[in-house]
């Protein structure tokens, strides 16, 4: 174990260093860049041994990585933005060919208009292509979600590609004092990559393939139960992490003060602290409020997200994503878990940081207030317009 | 020593699949994939052969096979090679079979950059001239004048406007390691070109015209032929590329009658005198570039 | 090696793959069906050239004892065969 100063993309880069994938491809975008020039130079001086290939465009990058994957290879990929939107075919390629590659996506707003800041819109958009989505809130995290995230595709109850975000700039550009294992440590943590779902020259197989109305959906179910059963593979993978690395996570989502909280709010990602800062401002002034921060989308928390908001008033969900013509999504997911858990209460939504846009810890503060008064169920944070 | 019907392996790899009676573009593969081996790992975007061939649960390669992205040929066979040898394997062949459209147009960002790293990998094109699969719908290599289904032959328009895209050559201006055009019409030359690129460390790509009766508006018999006659009336050509120069292996001293091989297929039969003549003095034009700085061994 | 014919069987739940990775050469349907007229072989007249076997696209041609043999099973019965046949040892008939 050593400490450095790493920001997110750096971290993340340790990560998978420290994961030895066998087969790296990406294509630059930004602020994804510094992940693969770690890795390349990590490449150069020795310190990882990688088929690192450069290929020219994000649809090449990911249907490499399932090339790679396809021969039993550990493959990893980066990417974000429009690059994830120009790979997505592949994305569901990968999934439904249970292919258990990682890639990190460095959360970025989507064009029209262009913009390179933080938001969530790429990945959420991609919530239904059947890969594991996980939201780092740090730099620590994200290395320790490069190690996991590999040990929970992999696992053969699971054998499903995984995304980890890292919110842009703000995550993937910030530096913090990070604990990086050691090789042996790391080792110790993940086995290499077993596999029969693979091109085999001794078992020669036929893979990708086409099946009608009959078997299909059979492959679709099982790729369901598979993400379904990556919800008890993440408590294990947890486990064995803070047994050889002393760092514990707690599984889908991660609460804060909530045990009393009459009033919650549920967000994702880098902005989870600053809400746990303005929680504690409320609290010391008498407001019962707590914090529920989603670490995984995909699988969904509905059953752990109901659990702990059951005793709260009202809740609020913190997005930085807009369904246009709708809601944000993580909104429509977390009412669709009230609702299955039968909880009737008040929630609102409050979409912010589109494009980058600064959320201020008065921004977290006076939705706290708005969640425990009452509002209106869908709110784009600081945009009033008057509707006369 | 060349390939022929006596000595090409017996061991058959795409057997049982549901491609068109007399498809060129399963011979094509066919018999690549004898002359490969059993250590051959295909693979093959969607297109034709993907769709007749992994039918799940009839799957007709009995060696390594796999579907790609459509656009995904060459990115996964890079993908492909690179994990067999991160994984210390050397003895086979990542090999691709795409058809036109795939290699032409959506899949020639993937090939380009595939040549361009210069990745270990054989890369075989069988040009069928349209989106077959689909239902022979107009590709880049969909040659001039003839019929699709998205290129009408009506009062304003006579079928496809635009000539084929030259691919062999697109892939020789990346100073690739080897590259060839074949026919399955000579097989000994196309399967001599196959193993001659097995063996070859590089990228390599060779271009296969394999007719669809289907498509073309021939009889189911006559895809050989053919894929014969292209080649003799001189509108499609059988050369290398190799260590920056290309060489041209048959060099007829008089082609046969381009009128005769356009008039015996459905997709060039509203073609007028005039169309016949451009198309006539274009290939004269090819032919002249191609003599005066092709080296010619045939 | 060769793709071959399987035993009849369902495919239930069980028996469909986690993954869409399957035994290679796993045949379960034939083809003849498709023709309406089948090659036939005159052995008199063939000479075991093997013209027939290098050009069919389906590859149910095999050469045994010289002599040209048709997997009728695969078979589509494009008639490429008797086509290039220099001998004019394989004829084209109707099916029945």
């Amino acid at each position: 174990m050593a400490k450095k100063f790493l920001s997110g993309d750096e971290a993340f880069a340790e990560g998978v260093r420290l994961a030895r994938p066998e087969v790296i491809s990406a294509y630059p975008i930004t602020p994804q860049t510094i992940v693969v020039e770690r890795l390349s130079e990590m490449v150069e001086n020795g310190s990882l041994r990688s088929e690192f290939i450069h290929v020219e465009s994000e649809h090449s990058a990911l249907s490499c990585a399932i090339g790679a994957s396809a021969v039993g290879a550990r493959a990893f990929t980066a990417t974000s933005s429009q690059g994830l939107l120009y790979m997505a075919e592949c994305l569901s390629y990968a999934s439904g060919g249970r292919f258990p590659i990682v890639m990190m996506n460095a959360n970025r707003s989507t064009a029209l208009p262009w913009n390179i800041y933080g938001d969530q819109r790429d990945s959420i958009s991609q919530l239904d292509c059947g890969w594991i989505q996980a939201y780092a809130e740090n730099a620590q995290e994200s290395l320790d979600l490069a190690l996991m995230s590999y040990y929970i595709a992999e696992h053969e109850a699971v054998s499903t590609p995984f995304m980890v975000n890292l919110d842009g700039f703000i995550l993937t550009h910030t530096y913090e004092t990070v604990d990086v294992p050691s090789q042996e440590q790391a080792d110790a943590y993940l086995p290499p990559y077993e596999t029969e779902n693979k091109l085999d020259l001794q078992h020669p197989r036929n893979l990708a393939f086409s099946a009608g109305p009959e078997h299909n959906y059979i492959f679709k179910y099982k790729a369901h139960a598979a993400m379904l059963r990556a919800k008890s593979v993440v408590a294990e993978a947890e486990q064995r992490f803070a047994k050889v690395f002393g760092r514990c996570y707690t599984g889908l989502l991660e609460s804060y003060r909530i045990e009393d909280a009459d009033y919650i709010l549920i967000t994702l990602g880098s902005i989870a602290g600053l809400c746990r800062e303005a929680a504690d401002s409320l609290r010391q002034k008498g407001h019962k409020v707590g914090v529920v921060r989603l670490r995984y989308l995909r699988p969904f928390p509905s059953e752990e997200l109901a659990e702990a908001v059951k005793q709260a008033r009202a809740v609020g969900v913190l997005e930085k994503d807009i369904s246009f013509g709708n809601e944000g999504t993580v909104f429509t997911n977390v009412n669709s878990a009230l609702l299955q858990a039968g909880i009737s209460i008040p929630s609102y939504n409050f979409i912010g940081g589109l494009g980058g846009r600064n959320i201020s810890r008065e921004d977290v503060t006076d939705i706290f207030e708005r969640i425990e008064s009452g509002t209106e169920r869908v709110q784009f944070i600081g945009v009033e317009v008057d509707d006369k | 020593m060349s390939i022929t019907a006596k000595n090409l392996p017996k061991e058959e790899y795409f057997y049982g699949h549901k491609a068109c009676a007399g498809c060129g573009g399963s011979l094509a593969v066919r018999n690549a994939l004898k002359v490969l081996g059993k250590n051959a790992v295909a693979v093959l975007p969607a297109g034709c052969m993907s769709a007749v061939g992994f039918n799940f649960p009839q799957l007709c390669f009995s060696n390594n096979a796999i579907i790609s992205t459509f656009a995904g040929t060459a990115s996964m066979l890079t993908g492909v090679e690179a994990g067999l040898r991160a994984k210390g394997l050397t003895d086979f062949t990542a090999v691709g079979f795409a058809g036109d459209g795939g290699t032409a147009d959506i899949g020639i960002q993937a090939l380009s950059g595939a040549i361009d790293r210069g990745d270990n990998i054989l890369y075989i094109c069988y040009d069928n001239e349209a989106y077959m699969n689909t239902g022979i719908q107009k590709s880049g290599l969909t040659p001039f004048g003839a019929k699709t289904t998205t290129t009408p032959a009506g009062q304003n328009i006579r079928g496809n406007i635009r000539p084929k895209k030259n691919m062999f050559e697109i892939a020789a201006a990346h100073d690739i390691t080897y590259a060839a055009t074949a026919t399955v019409g000579y097989m000994t030359d196309f399967l001599n070109k196959v193993e001659k690129a097995s063996k070859i460390q590089g990228t390599k790509y060779i271009h296969v015209i394999a007719p669809c009766p289907t498509g073309w508006g021939v009889p189911v018999s006559d895809t050989v032929e053919i894929a014969r006659e292209i080649v003799d009336c001189g509108l499609w050509y059988l050369a290398e590329y190799e260590n920056g120069k290309f060489t041209l292996n048959r060099d007829p001293e008089h082609f046969t009658d381009v009128s005769a091989y356009l008039k015996k297929q459905g997709r060039f039969k509203h073609l007028t005198d005039a169309d016949i003549k451009l198309i006539t003095e274009s290939r004269d034009e090819k032919w002249r570039r191609i003599r005066n700085s092709w080296v010619c061994d045939g | 090696m060769k793709p071959y014919l399987r035993e009849k069987r369902q495919f239930g739940f069980d028996d469909i793959p986690e993954s869409t990775a399957f035994e290679a050469g796993y045949l379960v349907s034939v083809n003849s069906g498709w023709r309406s007229i089948r090659p036939v072989v005159n052995a008199q007249k063939c000479v075991g050239c093997g013209q027939c076997y290098f050009y069919c696209p389906d590859g149910v041609l095999s050469m045994e004892n010289g002599k040209a043999k048709i997997d009728y099973d695969f078979c589509k019965g494009c008639g490429i065969c008797a086509k290039l046949c220099k001998p004019n040892a394989i004829r084209m008939e109707a099916e029945r």
